[in-house]
Formats: C-alpha cells, structure tokens, sequence
C-alpha cells in the first residue's frame, strides 16, 4: 500500500511538471502579446520594449520556463503581469470559495442523484423511470450558464427566497452549487439506476425478499450498501469536472473563487496567473483522481491496490 | 458643444423639478456599482482599463482636472498656473492645505517624485510615454537619472516643469491618471502591493478590498473641495453578470450596473415606462471604425478603401445595435474639438462604390479577412459589414476571436481588416491629438502599434506637431482649425471606415441623482462618483 502509494505521488509530480511545460508551451502559441495588453493602446515602441524587458519576456523559452519552475518549486508563483501582485496570494485567497463551492457541488449532486437512481431502480421500465431518466439526460446537458441564470430567475429574483448571487453565507451557496449539482446529479442517477439494477438482480437479495424482509428494507438496507460503492468511488474524479465547471459558475453568481481569477486572467493574457491556476488546478484533478483510486478498495475489498 | 447640451439638460431638469434641486444636495448616504470583472489595480499610475478608470480618479487627483460631467479643464491640485510664451515652461501654485489620505500635507516636492514615478521604467506605467515632453524624460527612461531634470520646486507650494518641445495638451496631460500625485512614503511602504492599499488626496479614501468580492471607499472628510463629494460610502461589487446585476438592480440591491445594459436586455430595459428616469444617456468620445491595412492589396489602393466607406450601411448597424450609437461620418466624434459638421463623409452609395471598385481594376471583386472581437454584439456587426461587402462583390471571411487575438494581429500588420467594436478608442482626454498619433500617425503604425491601418502619412504627422507647438491661448483656435484640416485629409486617405459613436446608457436606481452627464461622464468614465448623491440623505 505504502509502496504503491510512492509510486503514485512520484507519479503526479512527473504530471504536474508535464502540465507546466504544456501550458506554458501553449501561453507562448496563443496569438497575443501580453505587452501589448499591459502597454495599451497609447503606447510608444520604447515603452512596449522596456516593459517586455522589465517581465523578462525577451528571454529564450527555455531559459523563462527554467526560471519559472526553479521559483514554482520554492512556492513563488511569480507576480501578475495586470495587477502586479503575487499570484500566489491571488490564488490562495481565493481557493477556499472554490473548495466550498466544489463541497456544496458534490452534496448537491448525491442528494439528487442517489435518491433519483434508487427510485428509478425500483421503477424500472415504468414511466416514471423513463420520466427520471429523461430528466437526468436534460441535466447533464443543460448548460450550466443557462440553468444557473434561470436558478437565479426563479428562486432569487421572482420568489426572493435566496440572495442574487455573491458570497458569503450559506443560502448564498445553494443556487451556484445546485448549478454545478444538477449536471453531476444526473450522471450519478443513472449510475446509481444500473448499479441498483444489478445488485436487485443478485442472489442475496432475492433471498433476502423470500425471507419476507419489506421491500423498502431490501433496497434501503441490503441492496444500497452494495449498489452505493461504485458511486464513492467516483467522488474524487468530480473534482476534476467541477474544476472546469467553476470556471462558468462562478463568473455567473459572482463567486469570488479561482475560475472567475482565471477568466480574467485569459482576457489579459495574464501568463503568470493562467500557468498558477492551471497548476493548482491540475494538483486538485490529480489528487482526485489518487483520492478516488484510494477509496475504491476500502469500499470494496475486492479491489486491491499494487 | 458639450458645456452647451450641459446647460440645456441642466435647465430643463431645473424648470421641470422642485425648486429644491437648486440648491447643492446633502452629503450623505450610499451607492452600490456592479462590475462583472474584478478590479486589477488602483495604483493611477498602471491601471488603465474603464473599470478602474475612474474609480481611480475618485481616489486620486493631479494638478489638472475637468468641470463634472464636461470637457472644460480647471485647475485641481493646482490652484493656478503660468505657462511662458515660448510655451516651454509652466509654473504651477499648488492649492495649499492639501492633505494626503493618510494626513500628511501635499507639496511640490511630491508632484515631481509622482512624475518620476510614472516615468520611471520600473513602475512599467502604460502611460510615462505621455510625459515625454518634460526634459530629462529620456534620462529616466534610459535609467541614466532618477530625478526629471525639467521639474523643479522653488518652493513646497511651487512647481515649475520645463519641457523639451511645446506641448500644446499638455494641461490634458496633467489631468490624466498617469500625471496624479502619490504620497512616496505610502508607495514605498506597499512595495508592490501599492495598487491594492492605494492612498491620494481625492474625494474618496480607500477602505478596504476584498478579492473577487468588493472593493470599499468612504468619503473624505478632508477634502479640499467644500461639501464634496456627496456620497458617504461607494461600495464596488465585482463578479457578477451583468444580466443578474440587472436583476439586483431592479431588486433594490445595488445601484449602478457598471457594464452597462447588456445588449440582450436592452430594448426591454428602454421598453419599460419604470425606467424612464433611472437610464442617463449622453455621448462619448469614441468612434467605432473599421481599419483598412494600406499595405495589403488591394487595400492599398485609396479607391477600394474609399469604396468600402461607400459600401457600408451605417445606419442599419446602429439599428442591430438598438440605436445605441449615432452613424459616424469622420474619425473624430462630435463631442471632440476639432470635429468638423462641415464634412458629411461618405453617403451610403454602393452604386458608386461598385464603379470605384472598377476603376481600381478590382470590378470583378476580392476576398479578404475581417478580424473581429468575438463577444456581442461585435459579431453581429460583422457580419452586416460582411453582407454590405458582398453586395459590390468584396467575399469577406470574418475571424471572430478573442481581444488579445485581434489586438495582436492588428498590432503585427497581419490583419486585413479589424472592426474596432470592444477595443475602440475612447479617448484619454479631450483632444483631437489623442485621436491621432496612436491610431493613425507614424508613431503607431509600427510592429505592435495600435494603429492597425498601418497608415503613415509624414506630412500630416508634420502638420500634427506644427499644431501641437501652438500653446498659447489666443493659437487654440487656430490650433485646432489645424487639426480639422489634418483629419479631413486623413478621411480622404481612408484607412478607416468611420462606422458609429457610441452613446453610453448608464441603468441606475431611482435612489440615486444626479444630471444624467455625471452618469455618462466623458472623463470620469463611466460615472463621476463624486457628485452623484443619495435621495434618501436629501
């Protein structure tokens, strides 16, 4: 277990580092001159060249990057081209309303999803099943700009139940993590519908029902401890989704998190922020994913780890 | 032109409203503005985009400022000022009793650090090109000097700057944010979190900033300006949509929706009899134009350019815009000295523009690239200037891409065409020679240059500076017969197809007041905070 658990985390730091080369790779192919973005409109030829000197972007690639890994290895993410300020800061003062964002998300998505997928289950080939089932479809392909505005319609603007958008409270969470849950809880009722399909259909229960065990304790107690693992299991990989999902969300709701720093960032070519966040970002995906591959076996010991 | 429709609006609000409204209103009360993005920075020196614009000019001041809601400058920091009659020297009289945020005194001695620092290559300030006239500029720039040889302080309530050749705007220069005066101690205290902690002598004092979330002012208590500004709190909520702002708005929960009307929701938000009074409407100094680069063929041909001018049907683009712009028939927009009503452009005629087209040899028609910035409704126009075009036989592909993208590929002559819409200039002050060395001189028509036309014209640049050399007061007008004449000729060069001008809608709450022009200020873009005020504190 320790062994395979080195063995991953050697493995993500190779990623990450691959995900750095990539993205700053990919900064420098993006048809835009930062300068140009900070210089402005007014600018003289002089200006610009002092400014790119000044950022060190007259340098070689390579000789950038070098500089930008050694400092990202010590934790310096370099200071933001727009704002000036550490980005490092900008990050981590922001993350923590992403993480809450990505929590709400994940019991959004489970308290729809799992109690859709057993009742869908239990139904099976009836209309209400085809009804959840067509409804889950509409879930996961509404787009989430479009389901979170009408969120905000319903429920903010025309009933005044809960805060037109921003930060800071517990109801002002609900509608943004319900946008987010939506698109998730109809991926996990449809897991959850076939998982419970197949468990229903095992010997144990069958027994369990000839014993005379009540229906709703058959699926509730024996059949859900079962049915319900595949579904933990999937938690970690969410965070990888929900990681490009915020990006959308939180520039909607006004959600102070890193996805909106990020869609600024991009407008202003703001390299240093777009390779922090990145970089941040692709950590969390990775160590989702390890979180996943993790619980999957202490859930099912069928499953061992190498 | 401006102070004129000023003073009609003014009159008539005063005829229609209770005799109350007379008087200057009372102090007190609070304003929320939205913003979908968050602010990058408030240090005046960097930050230039319209969102922090004016926010900015609230914070801070400098010598030189602008009558609310006009074009008209006035002394600000500085009580008074000289200028000598070889227009070389300026003697500046501070305004004594000035206090910085923090409570020290302001003096001369922080005017010329403030100049430094704007110069000074480390501050990487987007503007220092600005203040290239004063001598020694080029010293600092090339880092042989800290200090401006051409500024000196006689006396804590003097400063005299001498410049290295006449600069006939540069009053408007010092009434720009570049040119506003930071206390050093504070600014070397931050380090580089300057821009977040900033600290002037302005109406507004700065409170507090919350990333993402909120940015707070407070009014300044010791202001130099008796009984301003009238609002006790501004608060600035970022990261909203402008569609839920809106929502807020109409909610009672904020009061001002920074962005503007998004294009969507326009015509429902006019449409309502409910906001007859909350929309402010007034004129901007901005043209929205598409480029033509002179040296890709066949634009480099006067006539195709000048055909395309004829092909475009103005007047239906600012109907797809919801008539939010005016059509435009020179690159100067009304509101800019040195427009001249005289000249009407070029009238809609495909007919003519189809036979321009066969007398530059091209009758049979071209394709080209319109570059354009891929958020509405600048697509949209886009493709109407598309359908023109194809109407005298020009196939135009349109390249929808994000605003570095465009800018960088008008920057490096790459672009074909551009449609200016999301980028355009608005300008940084009220002078038609900010219309014109950036985007169409020589000095921009450079690798990464902003003016995409790549159009160079020496004679015309020559002319320019002729006109900028004419300082004295009895010139102006003169002057700026001068600068008509350039950009008359400049029209008759076309490298751009003037389009529209825009109109700025600003939505606010019925709780606040105030003449429509400070909602739709031309210098304090968008809103001049500090004389708006509360209903609710009246």
């Amino acid at each position: 277990m320790l062994i395979y658990l080195a063995k991953r985390l050697g493995a993500s730091v190779v990623i990450l580092l691959g995900v750095t080369v990539v993205t700053f790779c990919l900064t420098f192919l993006m048809p835009a001159d930062p300068v140009a973005m900070i210089a402005g409109r007014n600018s003289t030829a002089e200006t610009r060249e002092l400014i790119r000197k000044q950022l060190g972007l007259d340098r070689p690639l390579i000789v950038q990057y070098t500089s930008y890994v050694t400092r990202l290895a010590q934790g310096d993410f370099g200071r933001s081209y727009a704002r000036k300020t550490d980005v490092g800061d900008l990050i981590w003062s922001r993350l923590p309303a992403t993480l809450l964002l990505m929590l709400g998300a994940i019991v959004a998505e489970l308290l729809i999803g799992i109690p859709a997928g057993i009742y869908a289950a239990t139904r099976r080939g009836k209309v209400s099943d085809k009804t959840m089932m067509t409804l889950s479809f509409v879930g996961v392909s509404a787009p989430q700009f479009v389901v979170g505005l009408s969120l905000l319609y319903v429920f903010a603007y025309m009933l005044g139940w809960l805060p037109l958008g921003g930060y800071g409270t517990f109801a002002h969470l609900i509608l943004p993590a319900l946008t987010l849950g939506i698109a998730g809880g109809g991926w996990y009722s449809r897991m959850m519908r076939s998982s419970m399909v197949d468990v229903l259909r095992q010997d144990y229960v069958r027994t369990a029902r000839a014993k005379g065990v009540p229906e709703w304790r058959v699926v509730m107690k024996h059949a859900l401890r079962n049915a319900i693992l595949p579904i933990i299991a999937m938690i970690g990989l969410d965070i990888g989704i929900f990681m490009s999902g915020v990006v959308v969300v939180e520039s909607v709701f006004g959600w102070p998190g890193i996805g909106q720093l990020m869609w600024q960032a991009i407008q202003a070519v703001d390299i240093p922020i777009i390779m922090g966040v990145t970089t941040v970002a692709a950590a969390f995906i990775i160590a989702g994913n390890l979180l996943a591959d993790l619980t999957t076996p202490l859930v099912d010991p069928r499953i061992r780890l190498r | 032109m401006k102070k004129l429709i000023l003073a009609t609006a003014t009159a008539v609000a005063l005829a229609a409203a209770c005799p109350a409204l007379a008087d200057q209103p009372k102090q007190g009360g609070a304003a929320v503005v939205t913003f979908n993005n968050d602010l990058t920075t408030l240090d005046p020196h960097v930050g230039y985009d319209w969102q922090n614009w004016s926010v900015i000019k609230s914070i801070f001041d400098g010598l030189m400022d602008y009558k609310p809601g006009t074009t008209e400058l006035e002394p600000d920091l500085a009580e008074s000022y000289t200028v000598s009659d070889d227009g070389l020297t300026y003697t500046f009289k501070l305004r004594p009793g000035v206090k910085f945020h923090n409570g020290r005194a302001m003096t001369a001695a922080d005017v010329k650090w403030s100049l430094e620092h704007a110069v000074n290559p480390a501050t990487q300030s987007p503007g220092g090109g600005y203040l290239s006239a004063i001598a020694g500029y080029d010293d600092v720039v090339g880092g042989k000097s800290a200090e401006l040889s051409g500024i000196t302080t006689p006396d804590d309530g003097t400063v005299v700057i001498t410049l290295s050749r006449p600069d006939a705007t540069f009053l408007h220069i010092m009434a720009i944010n570049f040119a506003y005066v930071i206390p050093k101690e504070e600014v070397e205290k931050a380090g580089a979190d300057w821009g977040k902690k900033p600290v002037g002598t302005g109406a507004f004092k700065f409170v507090e900033w919350v990333p993402g979330q909120r940015i707070v002012l407070e009014r300044n208590k010791d202001y130099y300006k008796a009984n301003t500004p009238y609002l006790d709190k501004l608060t600035f909520e970022f990261g909203l949509d402008p569609t839920v702002a809106v929502l807020k708005l109409k909610n009672g929960e904020v009061d001002i929706v920074g962005d503007g009307i998004p294009p969507a929701q326009f015509a429902e938000a006019m449409a309502d009899p409910a906001n007859k009074d909350l929309i402010a409407r007034g004129d901007q100094l901005h043209t929205g134009y598409v480029t033509m680069n002179v040296n890709t063929p066949p634009l480099d041909n006067v006539k195709v350019r000048q055909a395309i001018n004829m092909a475009i049907n103005k007047d239906r683009i600012v109907k797809i815009i919801n008539n939010r712009a005016v059509p435009a028939n020179q690159a100067l927009p009304p509101a800019m000295p040195g427009y001249n009503p005289d000249n009407k452009g070029y009238a809609y005629d495909p007919e003519g523009a189809k036979k321009l087209l066969a007398e530059a040899g091209v009758g049979d028609g071209f394709t080209t690239e319109l570059y354009v910035m891929n958020v509405d409704p600048n697509p949209r126009i886009a493709q109407a200037i598309q359908q023109d075009l194809a109407a005298i036989g020009i196939n135009v592909e349109i390249k929808s891409l994000a605003q570095a993208e465009v800018i960088a590929a008008g920057g490096s002559g790459k672009a074909p065409m551009i449609w200016s819409g999301g980028m355009a200039w608005i300008a940084d002050f009220p002078d038609p020679n900010n219309f014109y060395y950036g985007i169409l001189g020589c000095d921009g028509a450079v690798e990464g240059g902003w003016n995409w036309s790549k159009y160079c014209n020496k004679a015309l640049d020559d002319r320019g500076h002729a006109a900028d050399a004419m300082v004295k007061d009895d010139q102006q007008a003169e002057r700026i017969a001068l600068w008509k004449g350039i950009f008359d000729d400049v029209l008759k060069d076309a490298p751009w197809a003037p389009v529209f001008n825009e109109i700025r809608f600003t939505y606010h709450s019925a709780r606040l007041g105030g003449d429509d022009a400070l909602y739709t200020d031309p210098i304090h873009i968008p809103v001049n905070y500090d004389y708006i005020y509360a209903k609710d504190a009246q």
